[in-house]
């Protein structure tokens, strides 16, 4: 789909805007921060879940939208504060959990993680493992390391 | 670009007190995030953010109280992170409980009503069929929506108080006649009416139903007409736990789906699928991570909030186990409402209760309060919610079944 070691560009819209850089961690399920993520740890804690123990901290954490718990936004505040966050969160759907999480802990601490939307056919071209960088206006960078032709990396 | 009204600007500006303003700032923050172009009266609200107990959470509840915002419109609270009235007997950490007691001071004193349940629309202050509200806590969403037919969105923990507070939420989404239509048809085939009358059967459909539409308005034909509001509640907390959603049709049941058609607003589904016995019996087991004869620690049931229905129920199941008592082992609480504790004060039903090892548990939810002790292993429940967050909140491995299959097994001492 593309072409090996070529940066890849998206533009994606700044919902929460700011700039952030990291590799990527990238779900196509619907994940709730609620039940999900473990605000001490950053780590995914739904059982259910495919990146289940993965750890969210400072990733660039790509997952399509919230599902479940209203709760979702009080995780996401919290994980701010104790410094488990995401980099970055970036949907293929608008998730105001995510949006408010950010906003409120801007109003309480100054600091926010920002949150990118893409399309959903941009969003399926995100792999777990890239390298991100977010500019402010959205644009998105991604450099993807050269795979083998076994197609492991 | 956002429109504001008068009277918005005014709450921006600060002209209602510096907690009006800091809560409209955040109601108009959210908005132009989400791109919404402007703002709606809402005349009712149900706060979710009073749950959790963080050191965020209680710094920004007592921010804005410490502010003197008030809420403009009557406003329910869901469980809270403490029973309020029985913590000490539940051993419940004393400086958590007074952060908690802090927490729950803090929005009480911003005019909340002290409902203090997940379950309020078995409660007090009802929705009223069309009415435009915010609730917060996903079950109250779904209930709200589907069987009241109230107007409401998924208000996230904050934003539920700061709609509260403004009388203000973005107009969009379940408010909006247009995306309340139906789009996904579960077709329940082949399943006896005697099955749908097992309390699990509720939890199990809702659980597939999520799982299948995700964030679609799910259509059900083919549910028994003898449904009652307790089976409706645990079919949306489970729907609402493993997909996302916010508001379903049953045709001939809820309020919006007289017929297929009227759900679908004239059109067609965009996909039909069957519920056959066996897809019931696939989610049941999908919901179950312990094994059968596993060592059983506690049963936890309520939840969402035990209505009366539900304690009398409950009391059958226990007569009927002809059991004076749960293995020593086990525990077996229910969570409840004051709402409908009250009802069950003075009744006979309590000294059954009692007798039979029952721990009531009023104001809050195991998932927020410490009420389990850190050994426990295995619990069980008849919630599709419980069972389906318990493994990643609780850190414990679930069994699911029916009411009577929980109190056989809380005798047995394994699941």
């Amino acid at each position: 789909m593309i072409e090996n070691g070529k940066p890849i560009h998206l533009q994606a819209r700044a919902v929460i805007p700011g700039s952030a850089q990291g590799e990527a961690l990238v779900t196509n399920s619907p994940l709730s921060f609620w039940g999900g993520i473990c605000s001490e740890t950053g780590e995914i804690i739904d059982r259910r879940h495919e990146k289940s123990g993965r750890i969210v901290t400072g990733k660039i954490f790509a997952f399509p939208n919230g599902r479940g718990s209203s709760t979702s936004s009080a995780i996401l505040l919290e994980c701010i504060r104790a410094g488990t966050a995401p980099a970055a969160i970036i949907n293929s759907q608008v998730d105001s959990a995510m949006a408010l999480g950010s906003i409120v802990a801007d109003e309480l601490y100054g600091k926010s993680v920002p949150v990118f939307l893409l399309s959903e056919a941009d969003f399926s071209g995100l792999c777990d493992g890239d390298f991100v960088h977010i500019n402010p206006d959205g644009r998105i960078d991604i450099s993807r390391q050269r795979r083998d032709p076994n197609g492991s990396q | 670009m956002l429109h504001l009204s008068r009277n918005d600007q005014q709450m921006l500006e600060g002209h209602f007190g510096p907690g009006c303003q800091m809560a409209m700032r955040i109601v108009v923050r959210l908005a132009e995030a989400c791109g919404v172009p402007e703002l709606m009266d809402v005349t009712g609200a149900h706060i979710d953010g009073c749950g959790l107990l963080s050191e965020s959470s209680l710094l920004f509840a007592e921010t804005l109280a410490g502010k003197g915002a008030k809420v403009s419109i009557p406003t329910t609270l869901s469980m809270g992170p403490l029973d309020l009235q029985n913590w000490r007997k539940f051993n419940i950490d004393p400086s958590f409980a007074q952060k908690a007691i802090r927490q729950g001071k803090a929005y009480e004193s911003m005019g909340c009503i002290p409902t203090w349940t997940c379950a309020p629309y078995q409660s007090y202050l009802t929705p009223r069929f069309g009415q435009q509200i915010a609730w917060g806590e996903s079950n109250a969403v779904a209930y709200a929506n589907s069987v009241l037919g109230a107007r409401t969105n998924r208000y996230a923990d904050f934003h539920d108080i700061c709609a509260a507070i403004t009388g203000r939420v973005p107009r969009c989404g379940l408010h909006l006649q247009e995306n309340r239509k139906g789009q996904v048809l579960f077709q329940i085939t082949d399943i006896p009416a005697e099955a749908m009358q097992g309390d699990d059967f509720y939890s199990a459909l809702g659980y597939l139903i999520g799982v299948r539409t995700l964030n679609q308005i799910p259509i059900i034909v083919g549910m028994s007409a003898g449904v009652t509001s307790d089976n409706l509640k645990a079919l949306g907390a489970a729907a609402a736990s493993s997909g996302s959603v916010m508001l379903f049709h049953a045709v001939g049941i809820t309020p919006e789906a007289a017929t297929v058609d009227q759900a679908c607003h004239g059109d067609k589904p965009r996909q039909v699928i069957e519920v056959t016995p066996q897809d019931i019996q696939r989610a049941r087991n999908e919901l179950s991570t312990a094994a059968k004869t596993e060592h059983l620690d506690a049963v936890i049931l309520g939840c969402p909030h035990f209505s009366f229905d539900e304690f009398r129920q409950l009391a059958e199941c226990i007569r009927a186990s002809r059991a004076e008592h749960t293995a020593s082992e086990t525990r077996f609480i229910v969570k409840t409402s004051r709402t409908s504790y009250s009802l069950i004060e003075n009744n006979e039903m309590l000294d059954l209760f009692e007798g039979f090892g029952v721990e009531i548990t009023l104001d809050t939810c195991v998932f927020h309060t410490p009420l389990l002790a850190p050994e426990t292993k295995v619990i069980m429940t008849n919630s599709g919610k419980c069972a389906y967050y318990a493994p990643g909140e609780l850190g414990v491995k679930v069994a699911f079944g029916s009411m009577q299959q929980c109190v056989d097994s809380a005798v047995r001492g394994c699941v």
